[in-house]
């Protein structure tokens, strides 16, 4: 790649490749971020490579890799352009099939996706309900960009913000534009960009000044981060080089897990390039501005995501946090002023540095403006990423673009913000999604999970496995963290065992209460949140446990068993078929019975007589006392 | 020269004092077991926490670690304080409820009982020992280990460090060992090695089995039967 010695020079390069595309040319778009591969679209891409150089087709139809486009259900799927077709869930054979039929003009009726209320194909990606419901600013890019060619992003207006800040010269313009966009972290605080900006320009520092993208994403059923880090991580490097413009800023760091190695792959061959391309490093396009990005890898603590331990972590010290002030803005990454942001925040800076602050805060209410990337994960119709204006209600989430239940179970709850969230009722569904909605409603923004759980989930069981989660990740500084957390896990669990009392669960209450208080960092104040949302919401689920000592979720093994009915059992004999341990025996049309001290409660047997035996509910969990 | 209001008496103090230092210069107790003079704050065992702010948003933060800031108005002994404090204490009886200083601290708060699961631990990983290691001894021979739970203190690799100098530091400034430092004579409880820096441990030729690294203290004399 030529070094790009001016801002006349990149407009140059970047004309010639936008009048080498040629729109009209049929592109087989194969997402394939860490998700995409998992599900087999290497598989796809070597099927379509074949097709496409035995057939002679390598000059009529294109094929780009792309990172994931957040639809997971569908995966591995294909996207026709310029159509818009979408093949959701290829395999091999029907992969054949897909580029024989692109060559010839043709859609593949069979292998479209079916709409399962109305049971109709539909053609185009944009028509699906999932897709629909969404407004994809940063997703949409994922689909036009080949994340290892930054002519891709050139070439879809990449560094064109860049550009447009060189041009104007005017760091503070920066500064009040990303003010005045109203952005705010997405890494769950939601600390307004552009005050922190604004700090950090103001601070004087002749040894210079440190920007961070953290992308040390470790909530469970949360990926957003990683999918943006795979799909465009051009995005990022033009972020933080408009934010180091801005404000000042000389060195940059991105703080990435180790445990996303096609991120980091990604992303270094973004900086090689960009570095290449002299749009990084000293004297960016001749202009006398000067950044350059570094990788640091996560070891792969949770709390590392939290800023100050994020900063130790660099320095080479152990994870754990300090107590804020001084704060890192003022005293960061060798006590010099620093500015840590998430990577989706930084993925919103050449948006809207390239269409205006004004346009960029007309979405979602105020306060709470952009769009933002929520995982929606668990018992949903479609999983997948979904990029929604702020401020939409939680029902449209998970009814309309999640496309309610994938069972039969009616949705019950909702947890919000990864394991320091918390979990919202079905009745409160017409919350809106923004910071301080659910944060008064006892939960948080969090980096974006949003776990759907239908009547099978206990949320006692739920928030037992939280603090599972968070007791093993606390980083055991604080003592009130340390202990709080085990000792919350301790209560829940004897809860869920049925060891439980009443007393025990006033105690959990006001014990949540103190670590909430008391803890030092942003994980401690937070851990409490699942066991003092559930609380809130499902105390009723709690004194079943304790007092009756039933699960009626049965999710909780010692507090139920599975009977037989025997006036109901019509003996049909399909729980015997499904029993993996041959608890359940009888002759077919007699009545079968159910061996406890074999049964391992897989409620295999449960789940097939509610929903396909003819007798249905002759198998019922009751209290096992 | 900075002014803030103490429990609602006006005081000034230096720049740069910590709360917890304003709060001892004026006479107000807070009590804590992770800070010593001499050693930086950590802000670990959360029994210093002093409620700031005023209607809206008060908060609780570690009077150890926090700096004294213009027209602060801080209360050392709110209700709310109290209440998580005495948790917290709680939370150190059912821990380790053989240390002296613990059972001190619980009847100084009236907390008369733990409602948790009995444990006996020694550690409460105050982190004082590691301080006093590396800050005043410069030796480096004794860090963190592991993390939540599993958190421990310990040479690199729990091997014998060969940067410790076996100067005792550690088991001086330990907030928790009082009590526990017994030698291998039970019946004598109280050594008094502990306050006069010279452990009798020390004197004794078995270096090869004394704990230094604390885990678990003297006490691993008497185990060890």
């Amino acid at each position: 790649m030529e070094r790009l010695e001016s801002i006349k020079d990149f407009k140059a390069l970047q004309e010639r490749i936008i009048a080498d595309r040629d729109p009209q040319m049929p592109v087989l778009v194969i997402p394939a971020g860490t998700c995409g591969q998992a599900s087999g679209a290497n598989d796809l891409i070597r099927v379509a490579k074949r097709e496409l150089l035995s057939a002679g087709l390598a000059e009529r139809i294109r094929l780009r890799i792309t990172g994931c486009h957040g639809f997971c259900q569908a995966e591995p799927s294909v996207l026709i352009e310029p159509e818009g077709t979408f093949y959701p869930k290829l395999g091999i054979k029907e992969m054949a099939r897909v580029v024989e039929a692109v060559s010839r003009g043709q859609v593949l009726e069979d292998l479209l996706w079916r709409d399962s209320t109305t049971r109709k194909r539909i053609q185009r990606q944009s028509d699906i309900p999932f897709f629909r419901g969404q407004r994809r600013t940063l997703l949409s890019r994922h689909e036009k960009i080949d994340p290892i060619r930054a002519y891709d992003y050139i070439q879809n207006g990449g560094y064109s913000a860049l550009v447009k800040v060189l041009e104007q010269g005017d760091a503070r313009w920066v500064v009040d534009e990303v003010k005045a966009s109203g952005l705010r972290g997405r890494g769950g605080a939601g600390f307004a960009t552009g005050v922190k900006w604004d700090l950090l320009a103001n601070m004087r520092n002749a040894a210079g000044k440190f920007l961070v993208c953290n992308a040390d994403e470790g909530d469970p059923g949360a990926y957003m981060d990683r999918s943006v880090l795979e799909g465009n991580p051009h995005s990022i490097i033009e972020g933080m080089l408009i934010g180091a413009f801005g404000t000042g800023a000389t060195q940059g760091i991105v703080y990435v897990r180790t445990e996303y190695p096609l991120a980091i792959k990604h992303l270094v061959i973004a900086l090689r390039q960009a570095r290449e391309l002299g749009l990084m490093g000293k004297e960016i396009l001749g202009t006398g501005f000067s950044f350059d990005i570094q990788i640091v890898r996560g070891a792969g603590a949770f709390v590392c995501g939290e800023e100050t331990a994020l900063i130790q972590s660099v320095e080479g010290h152990r994870g754990e946090p300090r107590q804020r002030p001084p704060y890192p803005v003022e005293k960061g990454i060798a006590r010099k002023p620093t500015a840590i942001n998430n990577v989706e925040t930084w993925a919103n800076i050449p948006i809207i540095i390239n269409d205006g602050a004004a346009a960029f805060a007309q979405v979602g209410p105020p306060h709470n403006t952009g769009t933002k990337i929520f995982s929606l994960v668990g018992k949903v119709k479609n999983t997948g990423l979904v990029e929604v204006p702020m401020g939409i209600t939680i029902g449209e989430i998970v009814h309309g673009v999640g496309g309610g239940p994938s069972g039969r179970a009616e949705i019950k709850a909702v947890q919000t913000g990864g394991p320091s969230g918390g979990c919202l009722p079905a009745a409160m569904f017409d919350l809106p999604v923004d910071y301080e909605s659910l944060s008064a409603a006892g939960s948080i923004m969090g980096s974006g999970g949003m776990i759907v759980m239908d009547e099978n989930t206990c949320m006692v069981d739920v928030a037992k496995y939280f603090m599972k989660f968070l007791k093993d990740e606390s980083c055991g500084k604080c003592f009130s963290c340390r202990k709080g957390t085990q000792r919350m896990w301790e209560i829940l669990d004897d809860i869920t065992t049925g060891r439980g009392t009443m007393d025990q669960m006033d105690l959990l209450e006001e014990l949540a209460l103190v670590v909430k208080d008391t803890s030092m960092c942003g994980l401690g104040q937070t851990a409490a949140n699942p066991v003092l949302s559930t609380l809130r919401y499902f105390r009723d689920e709690y004194v079943r446990h304790i007092q009756r000592k039933f699960c009626p979720a049965t999710a909780c093994r010692d507090l139920f068993v599975y009977r037989v009915i025997a006036d109901k059992c019509t003996g049909c004999g399909l729980c015997v078929k499904v029993c993996p341990t041959g608890a359940i025996t009888g002759p077919r049309k007699q009545l079968h019975s159910l061996d406890q001290s074999k049964c391992v409660k897989c409620r295999a047997c449960y789940d097939v007589c509610r929903f396909d035996a003819i007798a249905g509910d002759a198998i019922i969990a009751v209290p096992a006392a | 020269m900075i002014t803030l209001s103490m429990n609602g008496l006006p005081v000034t103090v230096e720049e740069g004092t910590t709360l917890l230092e304003t709060a001892r210069f004026f006479g107000f107790p807070v009590p804590t077991l992770c800070h010593a003079d001499g050693l930086t704050p950590y802000g670990a065992c959360r029994l210093c926490v002093v409620e700031i702010g005023e209607m809206a948003r008060p908060k609780l933060v570690a009077a150890c670690t926090y700096p004294a800031e213009q027209g602060l108005k801080v209360r050392t002994a709110s209700s709310r304080v109290m209440r998580t404090r005495r948790m917290i204490i709680e939370l150190l009886l059912a821990s380790c409820p053989q240390s002296k200083v613990i059972q001190d601290l619980a009847s100084a708060h009236d907390v008369r009982r733990q409602r948790f699961r009995q444990e006996h631990e020694d550690c409460i990983l105050c982190g004082l020992c590691v301080r006093m290691c590396q800050e005043q001894m410069m030796a480096n021979a004794i860090g963190f280990l592991g993390r939540g739970e599993r958190r421990s203190v310990g040479t690199p690799f729990a091997g014998r460090s060969e940067t410790c100098r076996l100067c005792g530091g550690c088991m001086y400034i330990c907030p928790a060992c009082q009590l526990r430092c017994t030698y291998n004579e039970p019946e004598k409880a109280i050594c008094g090695g502990c306050t006069n820096l010279s452990p009798p441990c020390l004197e004794k030729q078995q270096f090869d089995d004394m704990m230094c690294y604390r885990t678990p203290c003297v006490a691993c004399e008497i185990r060890k039967d």
